[in-house]
C-alpha cells in the first residue's frame, strides 16, 4: 500500500525548501522573544536564573523542553519502533526519575542555593575542594550531554536537509552552534527559558497530534496499532511486544540493562542543567510546581512517542526505517511524512532542529555559571569579585563553550557516540546525586566524604566506560567488517569491563565513598552550619529572593 | 527554648530552631512523608526492571490481542508516578507549607 511512498521516504526526504522555511520562522519567533523578554540581564541573578522570576508552570514547561531532548523524542520512538517493548523501558526509566528530583531534592536545593549544584554542596563542607569538584563533574555531564547533541545535529541535518556530505554538514552544525551562542549572550537564563518553552509547546502539540492520527488510522485502538508493527516486522514479529529483544540476549546484556535502569532513574535529579532550572523561580513552592507540571508533561509525552514508536513500525516498517539515512533516528520523522507529507515533515523537522539547539543552550548556559560562578568568582578570586564581572567571565564561558560544541560537533560527526547521553547520566548518578542526598540529609557528612564520592563516581564511571565495549572490542558486523564499538577496528580491543553501562557498579561505589571518606577523615563537623542548611532547606528562611523589575 | 546548654560554644540562632520542638516537628512530619514514598517507588520501579529482564514468559503473557503483561505493568508505572506526584504535591501545599512559613516568619521577625 505505501510502498512507493516507502522508497520516496527512504531516499529523499520532503521538501528541503520547507524544512528550512519552518525551522527559519521558528528562529526568527524565538529570536524577537529573546530580544525582548532580555531588556534588563544585569545582574547574576537576571543572567543564570532569570531574575528568578518564572512561575512554577512556565518552568516546568520549561523542564520539560530541556530534558526531552532529540535523544529522547527520536532516540525512544525510533527504538520503540525497531526494538518494541525495550524502547519502551527507556522512556520509564527517565520518567520515573522525576520523582527523586520532587520528594528529596528540587525544593531543598531551591531554598539552600543561589546559582549552581556546588552552591548547596559547599554549604556546610570546605568551599574550594568542594565547588571545584562539583564544577569538574558539572563540566564533565555538560561536555558528554553537549557532544551527543552536537553530534546527532549531524545525522539529524542528512536525513532532513538532503545534505551528505561532511563538509556541508559542517556548516549546518556551525550554524546552529552560532544561533545557540547568540541565544544565550542575548537572552541569557531568561531567553533561554522562553526557548525551551516554545520548543516543549511545539513538541508535545506536534507529537499529539500525530498520535491522535495514528490511534485514528486504527480506530483509537491500540491493539490493533500493535498488531499491525508485528505484521510489519516480518517474520518472529511478536518479540516487539516482549521484553527482551534488545537486552535479553545474553546475562551480560540483561545486567547491562539493569546498570541503564539505575542509572536512568538516579541519574535525573544529578543532571546539573536541571537543578540549575530550580532557581528561575521565586519559591520552594513554586520549584515543587515546577516538577509536578514538568512530570505531567514528560510523562504524557512519552505514552505519545509509545504510540509513535509502534506507529512507525506499522506505517513505516522496521526495514525502511534502518535504510533511511539517520538509522533508527529517523522513525518520529518517516511517521511525519507518511501521515502529513512535506508539510508535516517539514513542522517536525524543525522541532527536531529546535530541540538541539534549546537543549544545546540549556547546558551551555549552565556550563558557564558553573564555571564563572563557581571556579572564576569562588575559587579564583575567593568571592572578591563585582557582580557584573562574574556576568562578563559567564559571558566569555558560553563564547568559549559555544566554539568548543561546535568543534566537537563537527568532529564527532557520524562517529557512534550515543552512549554519551547514559554515560551523562552514569556521571550524574554516580558523581553528584550521593552528595547532594548526604550534604541534604546526613549531619556528620564532611569535605572528605563529599571529595571521595564525587571524584570516585567521577573516575570509576569514566574509567569502566573506556575499558567497555562501547569504546573497543564488540564483535565485527559480518557485512561490513567493522566493529559497533566507538573503535570501529574490530583489531582494536581493550576492553575488559564487559557491560556497556557502568551505572550498577560505580553508582553504589559512589554512595559507598561517600561514607568511607567521612569516617577516616578527623574534620571537625560543623553542626551550626547544618543546623542553618537544615532550618533553611526545610522552611525557606534566607532564601534567594526573585528580583523586582 | 531559653536554656543555653553550658558546653561548648555559643549556640547560634538556627541552631536553636533546629532543636525547638516545632521544628523538630516539621523535619520529622518531611521525612516520614519523602522517605517511604522515595523506597516505595524504587522499589516498585526495580521490580519492574528485573521482571523485565528475568520474567520474560510472564511479561509476555497475552491479556487481550496484543496487550502483553509488560505493557500493563509498564504504563502502571506511568499511573504511579502520576499518582505519587499529585499525592506529594497535594501533601506539600495543604499540610507542610503553612508549617513551614509559619516557621520562616518567626525566623525571619527574630521571634525564634
Amino acid at each position: 500500500m505505501n510502498g512507493t511512498v516507502m522508497a520516496a521516504a527512504a531516499t529523499n526526504v520532503g521538501n528541503i525548501w520547507i524544512n528550512i522555511g519552518i525551522f527559519a520562522a521558528f528562529v526568527v519567533v524565538t529570536l524577537i522573544v529573546v530580544f525582548r523578554v532580555s531588556r534588563q540581564n544585569k545582574s547574576a541573578a537576571d543572567f543564570y536564573a532569570g531574575g528568578r522570576n518564572f512561575t512554577g508552570t512556565q518552568n516546568g514547561t520549561a523542564i520539560a523542553g530541556d530534558y526531552l531532548s532529540a535523544a529522547s523524542f527520536l532516540g525512544i520512538a525510533g527504538a520503540i519502533a525497531v526494538n518494541g517493548y525495550d524502547g519502551f523501558l527507556y522512556s520509564i526509566g527517565f520518567l520515573v526519575a522525576w520523582l527523586v528530583a520532587l520528594l528529596l531534592v528540587a525544593e531543598l536545593l531551591r531554598n539552600t542555593g543561589k546559582f549552581t549544584m556546588a552552591d548547596v554542596l559547599s554549604f556546610r563542607l570546605k568551599q574550594r575542594p568542594i565547588r571545584m569538584a562539583a564544577a569538574i563533574s558539572t563540566l564533565a555531564v555538560v561536555f558528554f550531554y553537549l557532544l551527543a547533541q552536537m553530534a546527532g545535529a549531524g545525522g539529524l541535518v542528512a536525513l532532513l536537509l538532503g545534505i551528505t556530505d561532511q563538509a556541508g554538514q559542517g556548516v549546518v552544525i556551525a550554524v546552529v552552534g552560532a544561533l545557540m551562542i547568540l541565544y544565550v549572550l542575548v537572552g541569557g537564563m531568561k531567553g533561554t527559558t522562553w526557548v525551551q518553552i516554545i520548543k516543549a509547546t511545539l513538541l508535545i502539540l506536534g507529537a499529539g497530534a500525530m498520535t491522535i492520527w495514528v490511534l485514528a488510522l486504527f480506530g483509537f485502538n491500540l491493539s490493533a496499532v500493535m498488531q499491525e508493527a508485528v505484521n510489519m516486522a516480518g517474520e518472529n514479529g511478536e518479540a516487539i511486544l516482549e521484553p527482551g529483544l534488545q537486552y535479553g540476549a545474553t546475562a551480560v546484556s540483561q545486567l547491562d540493562f539493569l546498570s541503564l535502569a539505575l542509572a536512568l532513574v538516579l541519574g535525573t535529579a544529578g543532571l546539573p542543567h536541571v537543578l540549575m532550572r530550580f532557581y528561575t523561580v521565586p519559591s520552594a513552592k513554586e520549584a515543587r510546581k515546577s516538577v509536578v507540571v514538568a512530570i505531567w508533561l514528560i510523562g504524557i509525552f512519552y505514552l505519545f512517542t509509545l504510540v509513535l514508536g509502534y506507529g512507525a513500525a506499522a506505517l513505516v516498517g522496521p526495514e525502511a526505517i534502518l535504510a533511511a539515512p539517520g538509522g533508527q533516528n529517523s522513525a518520529a520523522p518517516l511517521l511525519a511524512f507518511e501521515l502529513g507529507g512535506e508539510i508535516l515533515l517539514g513542522i517536525i523537522a524543525a522541532v527536531a532542529f529546535a530541540t538541539i539547539l534549546a537543549v544545546v543552550a540549556g547546558l551551555t548556559i549552565t556550563a558557564a555559571a558553573s564555571f564563572s560562578h563557581d571556579i572564576y568568582a569562588s575559587i579564583i578570586k575567593k568571592g572578591q569579585v563585582a557582580p557584573d564581572g562574574e556576568v562578563k567571565v559567564a559571558r566569555w564561558t558560553v563564547v568559549v563553550i559555544g566554539i568548543i560544541a561546535i568543534i566537537g560537533g563537527i568532529f564527532a560527526n557520524g562517529q557512534n557516540i550515543a552512549f554519551l547521553v547514559a554515560l551523562a547520566f552514569c556521571v550524574a548518578a554516580s558523581a553528584n546525586l550521593p552528595t547532594i542526598i548526604y550534604s541534604l540529609f546526613w549531619k556528620r557528612f564532611n569535605t572528605s566524604g563529599a571529595l571521595w564520592s564525587i571524584y570516585g563516581g567521577l573516575i570509576s564511571t569514566i574509567v569502566l566506560i573506556i575499558f567497555s565495549p562501547v569504546v573497543s572490542g564488540k564483535p565485527a558486523d559480518p557485512v561490513t567488517g567493522l566493529s559497533k564499538s566507538m573503535i570501529s577496528d574490530p583489531s582494536i580491543d581493550f576492553h575488559w569491563f564487559p557491560l556497556d553501562n557502568p551505572g550498577i557498579v560505580t553508582i553504589p561505589l559512589a554512595f559507598v565513598l561517600g561514607i568511607v571518606g567521612t569516617y577516616l577523615s578527623k574534620e571537625r563537623s560543623h553542626p551550626e552550619k547544618y543546623a542553618e542548611m537544615e532550618v533553611r532547606s526545610l522552611t525557606g528562611a534566607g532564601a534567594e529572593k526573585a528580583t523586582a523589575h | 527554648m531559653s536554656d543555653v546548654e553550658a558546653s561548648g560554644p555559643v549556640e547560634t540562632d538556627y541552631q536553636r530552631v533546629e532543636r525547638s520542638d516545632e521544628f523538630q516537628s516539621l523535619r520529622k512530619a518531611f521525612r516520614n512523608f519523602v522517605f517511604p514514598m522515595t523506597a516505595l517507588f524504587l522499589v516498585w520501579y526495580l521490580l519492574y526492571a528485573l521482571m523485565s529482564t528475568y520474567a520474560h514468559d510472564f511479561m509476555s503473557i497475552r491479556v487481550g490481542g496484543t496487550i502483553t503483561v509488560g505493557l500493563i505493568f509498564g504504563l502502571l508505572q506511568f499511573v504511579s508516578t502520576f499518582v505519587i506526584t499529585t499525592l506529594y504535591a497535594r501533601w506539600a501545599n495543604n499540610k507542610f507549607d503553612a508549617r513551614a512559613k509559619a516557621l520562616r516568619e518567626e525566623i525571619e521577625e527574630g521571634a525564634l
